[in-house]
């Protein structure tokens, strides 16, 4: 009971997993799974996550090709697309006179 | 302490006190880290090993409905346990190491499932009381702060009401099918009573890891409460089912509208959670086997993968 286990095994590759779960979704993150290759990937991926239908399509990709922003960057990184206010509609303001609004 | 850390301790007790999510590349105290491994590990293993009480029972189930709910019920578990040991990988810690804790017998996993399942009457009680005590405690800790963790709860939970459904119908069929019937399901209820109550851990007084996990929002209730919340769901439960509650000290508090039970035999839960349980070693025991035996799977799909690799193709 307490020797240590005798078979230590290398895991499988990470995978991450994006299911679209409806018409006209986006394929959004699931979780992540471990198989050996793309096609037991898609097998893991569809047993963990779709036991219960309602999934259109799945995607799998390895979890060392993906790329993402630092945490610690966060702030100067999306920097640029925080204070532009002019790209909101609520910047923009104007009077109509009402029966304008009213013409086909 | 350095000043750099005490800064980045204080920046990380404002974003948990502001109701933030913790992602796995952000910065955390080292024992936030700590305890989440533990938790989530212990809470993965549970999954695995709660597979084996019922797995006992697939080949007898009494007909073909229920083996497919039986069936349907432990592939989810497996799957509940995939979901938080990979959780648990963003942590920094592997599946080896974490399979390797659980085979050496050196990690814990829910003590409920050290008692054996001796009737089918035990099939129903795991999904009312067991599943149900489980729901209670998940659906608490999927607001927690951490990311993975809270995401793998969410998706758990919506899986999780059909264990109980399933288990509530089988108990109530027996009970419905008469007086045999019934003795049957009271036999099993006195089994599982008081282990079931174990499961939401020692008194909040004696729980040594609740106040850090607590502050940090890996846990948002007491134990206390949460049993509290199972007991007044569940007497009223089986009351309306005529089944007596295998508790002579049991009492209805009319103060804070309550139940309010005896005492729990804590020597029993620690003799249990210590590897002294009726079913420790038989669990550990098939578990290990369990492993052991897919070794072969495991290499067989690594030599295709590899095969494939060398015919500079990919295997879809």
């Amino acid at each position: 009971m307490n020797a240590p286990h005798q078979q230590p095994d290398d895991q499988w590759d990470l995978w991450e997993v994006f299911l679209q779960e409806g018409e006209n979704e986006p394929h959004t993150h699931a979780g992540s799974i471990r198989a050996a290759d793309a096609e037991n990937a898609l097998q893991n991926a569809r047993d963990v996550f779709s036991r219960r239908g309602a999934v259109k399509n799945l995607w799998i990709v390895r979890s060392r090709d993906i790329v993402a922003t630092v945490p610690g960057d966060t702030a100067s990184f999306f920097e640029p697309g925080s204070d532009k206010v002019y790209r909101h509609p609520q910047f923009y303001r104007f009077t109509l006179a009402d029966e304008l609004w009213k013409k086909p | 302490m350095s000043e750099n850390t005490a800064m980045l301790e204080e920046q990380f007790r404002r974003r948990i006190a502001g109701g933030e999510t913790i992602e796995p590349n952000d910065w955390m105290p080292d024992k936030y880290r700590s305890q989440l491994k533990r938790l989530i590990s212990q809470h993965a293993h549970s999954e695995i090993i709660g597979m084996l009480p019922e797995g006992n029972w697939i080949t007898r189930a009494p007909s073909l409905r229920r083996k497919l709910a039986l069936l349907a019920k432990v592939q989810d578990e497996a799957g509940h346990g995939h979901y938080l040991y990979s959780a648990a990988e963003t942590l920094g810690i592997s599946r080896e190491e974490m399979f390797d804790q659980l085979h050496a017998g050196k990690a814990k996993y829910s003590s409920i499932f050290n008692y054996p399942t001796l009737s089918w009457a035990d099939m129903g009680m795991i999904g009312w009381l067991v599943d149900g005590a489980a729901i209670i405690n998940q659906t608490t800790m999927a607001k927690c702060s951490y990311g993975p963790y809270s995401r793998a709860l969410l998706r758990i939970c919506k899986e999780e009401n059909f264990h109980k459904k399933q288990g509530m119908e089988v108990i109530a069929m027996l009970i419905a099918s008469g007086p045999k019937g019934k003795a049957m399901v009271q036999e099993s209820f006195d089994r599982f009573w008081w282990p079931t109550l174990m499961m939401f851990g020692p008194h909040d007084a004696e729980s040594p890891n609740s106040p850090d996990m607590l502050k940090w929002k890996i846990k948002l209730k007491g134990n206390d409460e949460l049993r509290q919340r199972f007991i007044d769901m569940t007497v009223e439960q089986a009351h309306a089912w005529g089944l007596t509650i295998p508790d002579p000290h049991l009492k209805f508090n009319e103060q804070t509208r309550s139940w309010e039970t005896g005492e729990i035999d804590w020597k029993e839960f620690q003799a249990v959670i210590n590897g002294n349980g009726p079913c420790n070693h038989e669990r550990m025991e098939a578990r290990r086997n369990a492993h052991d035996n897919g070794a072969w799977v495991r290499d067989a799909a690594r030599a295709y993968e590899a095969k494939h690799r060398r015919n500079g193709g990919t295997t879809v």
